[in-house]
């Protein structure tokens, strides 16, 4: 089977700083694949050696089967959507978005075609004649999109392309960028630092920490099943459990995860039950609540549907959850 | 005005004496503030600067009664008519093409020098960088023209290195070729392009490297990216976007050597250039009127030549 983009063991030093530490990665063509972590983590260094605008300081890079070593950003076939759209500012919409059909030769008439139809794919339709500068944030993302997908690329990356955009923007885009994906089936491996959005949009998600990767996985698993601490807590915000207190719950001293939504919490009833606590926060998120409960020094979130009757900072609750939603984790480190 | 609260001190800070009253006026009626930081700048561009531009362009309306020389105070454009014999027009030809020339070569040897100070140059060597630049612009104009007359005299270093060289030849072949030529360097259009081009220099890398310097670093790798050499991210992204630099400087170079005077007078063949011919005109041949139309023709050529630059879309990416 070819793979669309293989990573074996590619490291990045800059200096004794390591962006990318030993990165192993295989993208499947057509697929949609998110890179997900904080910011430093190493994931918009990995887009950038697979775009060729840096050269890994070891290991072996493949697009398509092809290893790349050496090779300049501009005989790869892969586009890329910048974070800040890096549009031309000295050319119209059309010009920016026909720009490598331009490099290419390709005559006049026939590459304002394609840009139009690009364009139109963006539902930019009638704004090839407006510069860069009088488009909205949403507007120029459009833009670049069209830009990086006019001359079908293999392979087009996504640096945080909604990181600049306001809630409401982000999930219309969100969901324009996965149909897109669909009706292209071009391969998209896409970085960002919202775990909504990975777990949203893509088919598969590596999760990146300090230059490595911590797991690749689908969303479900990645969400469901963390396999580190750092993953339970960055994906989903789960509670991280030390083994002590999953001894007193489950009986094995292992780590394990618990996501939010699967505790249930009611007001402390008198008898004594096994697991009592005392609200800490409480914030109100609209469809749902999120409290803080302080457990004898072990602190947990949940997260209960906002209606009914709900405890308030300060008071006594229960906590319950059902053993089998306690992941154990394989690897806490 | 109503009146204006002048605060407790417990909520409102105390207003500190009659500077603190000016502030709290000045912070609401921004518009009075611009205007008196404006002023003097009116004044001087208005009344100075526009005005005795102004009488420059009357004078050059007049004309001169050729027995008497004095000033015929009617307006006539014969003066005008004058810049058109044959001697005049030559002057101006002249002067123009070797402003170009001094242009164009300004700017092919400053891109790269800009170049390499805006994206590469760091932390000191920037430092030396505008050092570098900008010493020769501490340095006395006449000292530095004088320095290269020594420089491109027949006795003069340059020969001497041509000559350890085995260039001799070269040079001398250089020289023989008829109006950029003749007996030395220091006496010759070339010698007068050569220091023209030195002494302007700094006013070109200067823009240039300020509009590199703004030209993000992603909009490189987008092009790239988009499957650019860098041979087609220069020609279609830094220049285009470095453009208004090189015409800031352009404006400079190419209106001080229309207006320069003295190095023509120092190193070339004598021929007269349009400054030249101002000063001569206004001093001893007395002839004011036809001083002032000689000044008209290089405000004539800039705004030209702005016109031009601004249709050619050079000011696009402003």
């Amino acid at each position: 089977m070819t793979t669309a983009v293989s990573l074996h063991n590619v490291s990045r030093h800059f200096g004794s700083v390591r962006a990318m530490d030993g990165v192993d990665l295989v993208v499947a063509p057509g697929e949609f694949f998110a890179m997900l972590g904080p910011s430093g983590s190493g994931k918009t260094t990995c887009l950038r050696l697979i775009a060729g605008f840096e050269q890994p300081t070891s290991g072996r890079i493949e697009i398509f089967g092809e290893a790349v070593e050496g090779v300049p950003p501009y005989r790869r076939n892969v586009n890329t959507v910048f974070q800040d759209y890096a549009l031309f500012p000295h050319m119209n919409v059309r010009d920016n978005v026909a720009f490598s059909l331009m490099l290419r030769k390709v005559d006049k008439a026939e590459r304002y075609r394609a840009a139009e139809a690009a364009l139109e794919l963006v539902r930019l339709t009638g704004y090839g004649d407006r510069r860069p500068g009088q488009l909205s944030g949403g507007q120029r993302q459009r833009v670049a999109l069209a830009r990086a997908i006019v001359n079908k690329p293999k392979v087009l990356l996504l640096d945080e392309p909604l990181g600049a955009l306001d809630l409401k923007l982000r999930e219309q885009m969100q969901e324009e960028l996965k149909a897109l994906q669909k009706q292209l089936g071009i391969t998209f491996i896409f970085v960002t630092h919202d775990q909504g959005e990975a777990l949203s949009m893509a088919d598969r998600v590596a999760v990146f920490n300090a230059g490595r990767i911590m797991q690749v996985g689908t969303p479900e698993e990645i969400y469901r099943r963390p396999q580190t601490r750092f993953v339970a807590d960055f994906v989903g915000s789960s509670n991280v459990l030390p083994p002590e207190f999953v001894l007193s719950v489950a009986g094995v001293s292992r780590w394990a995860s618990l996501r939010p939504e699967a505790i249930s919490v009611s007001q402390a009833s008198d008898g004594a039950a096994p697991l009592t606590g005392t609200v800490v926060t409480r914030s109100y998120t609209g469809s749902t609540t999120r409290l803080g409960i302080d457990l004898a020094g072990q602190r947990l979130t949940a997260v209960v549907p906002a209606s009914g009757d709900l405890p308030h900072e300060g008071d006594r609750v229960t906590v319950s959850f059902p053993t089998d939603a306690l992941h154990f984790m394989e690897n806490p480190e | 005005m109503t009146a204006l609260a002048a605060g407790t001190g417990a909520i409102l800070a105390n207003r500190r004496g009659w500077l603190g009253a000016l502030s709290d006026h000045f912070w609401r009626r921004p518009g009075l503030l611009i205007f008196l930081m404006l002023l003097p700048a009116i004044l001087w561009l208005g009344i100075v600067y526009l005005g005795s531009l102004l009488a420059l362009l009357l004078q050059s309306f007049f004309s001169i009664d050729e027995f008497s020389g004095l000033i015929n105070r009617e307006f006539t454009l014969k003066t005008y008519a004058e810049l058109l014999r044959p001697q005049n027009l030559d002057i101006i030809v002249r002067t123009t093409s070797m402003a170009a020339l001094v242009t164009l070569a300004s700017a092919v040897v400053a891109f790269p020098i800009a170049y390499m100070a805006a994206r590469y140059a760091r932390g000191k060597w920037k430092a030396l960088f505008y050092l570098a630049i900008m010493l020769p612009l501490w340095a006395s104009y006449l000292v530095k023209i004088y320095a290269w007359k020594l420089i491109l005299a027949k006795e003069g270093i340059l020969n001497w290195a041509f000559e350890q060289l085995h260039l001799k030849w070269l040079l001398e072949a250089w020289l023989s070729i008829p109006v950029i030529g003749g007996n030395s360097l220091s006496i010759s259009y070339t010698g007068t392009f050569l220091v023209f081009l030195y002494v302007w220099m700094p006013f070109m890398i200067l823009p240039i490297q300020a509009a590199i310097e703004r030209v993000p670093t992603n909009l490189l790798d987008a092009s790239a990216d988009l499957g650019a050499t860098p041979r087609q991210t220069f020609w279609k992204v830094i220049f285009p976007l470095a453009l208004p630099g090189v015409i800031a400087g352009s404006i400079f170079t190419f209106s001080l050597t229309l207006g320069d005077y003295i190095i023509p007078q120092i190193i070339g063949n004598s021929q007269f250039f349009i400054g030249q011919a101002v000063y001569s005109h206004q001093g001893t041949a007395g002839n004011i009127p036809l001083a002032a139309a000689f000044t008209v023709v290089p405000i004539v050529i800039m705004g030209l030549y702005l016109w031009l630059a601004k249709r050619a879309g050079a000011f696009d990416a402003l």
